[in-house]
């Protein structure tokens, strides 16, 4: 695309697309052309592909989940802006999304009514961008002294302190632990959006014109300065850039953007509480960005879809969560596992140990394999007589869950013809453990998952999926 | 002036600070050799808290105990330690050690990620109620000190001593030992100590042995003075301990104490005097602005940044 270095761009990293050779073929040709289209004809196309799906019947919870992808994405894309393009670790990002909601909640319901304060949705949700702007400039204000961790550490007492002000402070107007009921919907100009389908043209909508913004932002003048701070603040000040002036500007963007996200998700939830802004979801966002590649803008969306897909949507349901497991043991297996004959030996032994353990410990005590598999759908009556689930479920689950954790240890530990053998008892005892304990208590287990694919990913793939790799300049 | 009241709020804020600056060590000593902010250090802590309480279980519980009450607290001790070090060993090993050469978003983003992990794991396998120590029926509370309107129970004074024998221990470790000669040389210049024939992952892990066999003591002693432990204890006291450490000045030792007792006192203080319910959001503000004022913590000294 490019002839050569851009201005404010690494050489090194500029010539990364020049130094890689295309596939040769069809193939590459598709590769080339891919690159060669600009970003709107992909976000153009992508958003008419997002725009389609509720007219292909989405019921309500997959429309549910469909917004709730949307709210991720644009939280993500307004992540990436201090963290990904500024380099500003920021771990009080949460509190800017909850201060919209909160800022939404106040302005356009019943709630600041006796102050003579009712708004229409137009007019509090640039107010409450206004202020989150604002408040990004105060928060911002410490990254002129502080750096790295220490930055990191003063945000994320911040977001602390934006849960506790909204439980303690004030709760005949901020509602305390009860949070804030019966919200406007979005309104004015003489109309408003009733159902979740607008609601999701809505996000979709202003995601897209979120995208527009930040994208002509990136290639600007500023999103240069951004990217060189990040690279080297000392560097970017003897290039004249006001580096404090710039960081602070980071911190405002990425605040409005969730400060809109916030507004979005009050109005469509119609109430607010302070549980809702708390750090596990702060570490979801951050997932998301982190898995799509920090620094871009299609990696950070790319990152929301699948997070938000498997965390809110597949991993809800035990029978959908049991495609998702099995899949991606699978899909592992496969691509890590080489020669196929290997393959097709652990496949074969796992399955082979599972009927033969299955039918001695029934022979021996029929009570230890009495539960059967607690997942539903075809998978469960397919491994009915494969897997041990006794009738003390909850016990023996968590005994060989942590022996699960153990054998993965070992796993990594082990090298050559001992990992192939351990490998067979430690997927068995996967499966035994998934449908024995983990199916049964999906909303832990999904949290312990994202915890588990944040390390794994971030020892496999530091840069995220889409993500270019950094070189560090030490 | 209420004496009494004075006297409890400074003996269980020195209560508080000891225990945040034994966490704070161990944040202190991680983040000055990897210069990683470890967020599940906390997380260690609370597992810590549960091999106590299951100690305690295990002997017959805390009414009908079958062993004396000092080889419990014993067991407990040495269990809660050597058990919570080699999970932090093991942390080390199989999230960290990978990571060591790799951008500092992707350790800390990690760190993230096993503090999830570890909070799930332990919610999961043993549930998200709150779990009673019942302290009060195998150790007497009214034995102790008690001169006029001072007053010191008995567990309190065991808290206060044990903490500063293990910091002095610490400290002799660190500045007396070969150990902690290796220990300083790596957190200085990791590369030069590994040229000078340092075993650097050994060092690494010893490092992440003591400072988590410290968090796992505190939380055995959390469970004795505080009686309730539950699986989300972890993040809030370890946030609060790292910035102990950070107020004390990252990477030495009575800065980390200094620190701890510090933010104990300020948070019984606040407690008792100002407000109980928004003693944690003081206490967040307080915090904000001593980063702000002095980012190199009091004992700290400014680092001066190569180019």
């Amino acid at each position: 695309m490019s002839t050569g270095p851009g201005v404010g761009v690494d050489e090194w990293v500029a010539r990364s697309g020049a130094r890689r050779e295309y596939q040769p073929g069809w193939r590459g040709d598709l590769e080339r052309g891919w690159e060669r289209l600009g970003w709107w004809p992909k976000l153009a196309a992508a958003a008419l592909i997002a725009a389609l799906l509720p007219q292909l019947g989405m019921n309500g919870f997959q429309l549910q989940v469909g917004i709730n992808t949307l709210l991720l994405a644009l939280l993500a894309v307004g992540l990436n802006i201090a963290v990904g393009w500024a380099g500003l670790l920021d771990l009080g990002y949460i509190a800017f999304y909850g201060f919209g909601a909160y800022g939404y909640a106040l302005l356009s319901s019943n709630q600041l009514s006796t102050s003579g304060v009712h708004l229409q949705s137009w007019e509090s949700i640039p107010l409450v961008m206004i202020g989150a702007a604002i408040l990004g400039v105060v928060v911002g204000l410490p990254s002129r002294r502080l750096i790295g961790d220490y930055l990191a550490i003063v945000t994320l007492f911040f977001g602390e302190a934006f849960v506790e002000f909204t439980n303690n402070v004030a709760p005949s107007k901020l509602g305390g632990p009860n949070g804030i009921f019966a919200l406007d919907p979005i309104h004015g100009f003489g109309g408003q959006i009733l159902d979740n389908k607008g609601y999701f043209y809505f996000a979709l909508i202003l995601l897209v014109l979120t995208i527009v913004v930040l994208r002509l932002l990136d290639t600007s003048r500023t999103g240069r300065a951004w990217r060189a701070v990040r690279e080297d603040p000392l560097a970017a000040s003897l290039m004249t850039i006001p580096v404090n002036r710039v960081k602070i500007m980071a911190f405002a963007f990425g605040a409005m953007v969730a400060a809109l996200a916030g507004t979005i998700f009050a109005a469509q939830q119609v109430s607010v509480f302070p549980t809702d802004f708390d750090t596990p979801f702060l570490i979801l966002i951050y997932a998301a960005l982190i898995l799509g590649g920090a620094g871009s803008i299609g990696g950070a969306v790319a990152g929301a879809v699948v997070v938000s897909v498997l965390y809110d949507g597949f991993l809800r349901s035990d029978t959908q969560a049991g495609y998702i497991f099995y899949g991606l043991i699978l899909l592992t297996l496969i691509v890590k596992l080489r020669p196929w004959q290997k393959l097709v030996g652990v496949l074969g032994a796992t399955v082979a140990l599972g009927f033969a353990l299955h039918a001695i410990v029934k022979a021996i005590s029929a009570s230890a394999v009495a539960a059967g598999p607690q997942s539903g759908g075809w998978i469960a009556d397919a491994v009915r007589d494969w897997v041990i689930v006794p009738s003390n479920t909850t016990r023996w689950g968590n005994i060989g869950f942590v022996l699960l954790v153990i054998l993965l240890i070992a796993l990594v530990q082990l090298r050559g013809r001992w990992r192939t053998i351990l490998m067979v008892p430690t997927l068995y005892l996967a499966a035994c453990v998934w449908e024995g304990r983990l199916v049964a208590e999906p909303s832990i287990t999904r949290q312990i998952l994202i915890g588990a694919i944040l390390i794994v990913m971030m020892n496999a793939r530091p840069q995220g999926l889409l993500g270019t790799k950094r070189v560090e300049v030490v | 002036v209420n004496w009494s009241l004075f006297f409890d709020l400074t003996v269980s804020g020195v209560t508080l600070g000891s225990l945040y600056a034994l966490i704070a060590l161990g944040y202190s000593m991680v983040y000055g050799i990897l210069k990683l902010l470890n967020f599940a250090h906390g997380d260690l802590f609370m597992v810590g808290a549960f091999i106590g309480y299951f100690v305690i279980q295990w002997f017959g519980g805390p009414s009908a105990l079958s062993v004396p009450v000092p080889i419990l607290l014993l067991v407990m001790f040495v269990l809660a330690g050597g058990g919570v070090g080699a999970l932090g060993v093991a942390i080390e090993r199989f999230a960290y050690r990978p990571l060591r050469d790799a951008p500092r978003i992707a350790p800390l983003i990690t760190a993230l990620g096993v503090s999830f992990f570890l909070e799930n794991t332990m919610l999961l396998l043993f549930g998200g109620s709150y779990r009673e120590y019942n302290t009060s029926e195998f150790i007497s509370f009214s034995t102790g000190i008690h001169i006029g309107v001072l007053n010191i129970d008995i567990v309190r004074i065991m808290v206060i001593v044990l903490s500063v024998v293990l910091m002095l221990g610490l400290r002799l470790i660190v500045n007396h030992t070969k150990l902690g000669k290796q220990m300083r040389a790596v957190a200085t210049d990791r590369e030069a100590a590994e040229m000078l024939g340092i075993n650097v992952d050994y060092t690494i892990a010893a490092t992440f042995f003591l400072g988590s066999a410290l968090a796992g003591v505190a939380g055995v002693m959390w469970g004795l003075v505080f009686n309730s432990i539950w699986t989300y204890m972890g993040f809030v006291a370890g946030l609060k301990a790292f910035t102990a450490a950070v107020v004390g000045g990252i990477g030495s030792i009575p800065g980390a104490v200094l620190g701890g007792l510090l933010i104990g006192l300020a948070e019984s203080f606040l407690t008792g005097y100002v407000s109980s319910t928004n003693a944690n959001l003081y206490v967040f503000v307080l915090l904000i602005i001593v980063m702000l004022v002095r980012p190199s913590g009091l004992l700290g000294r400014v680092q001066l940044q190569k180019v």
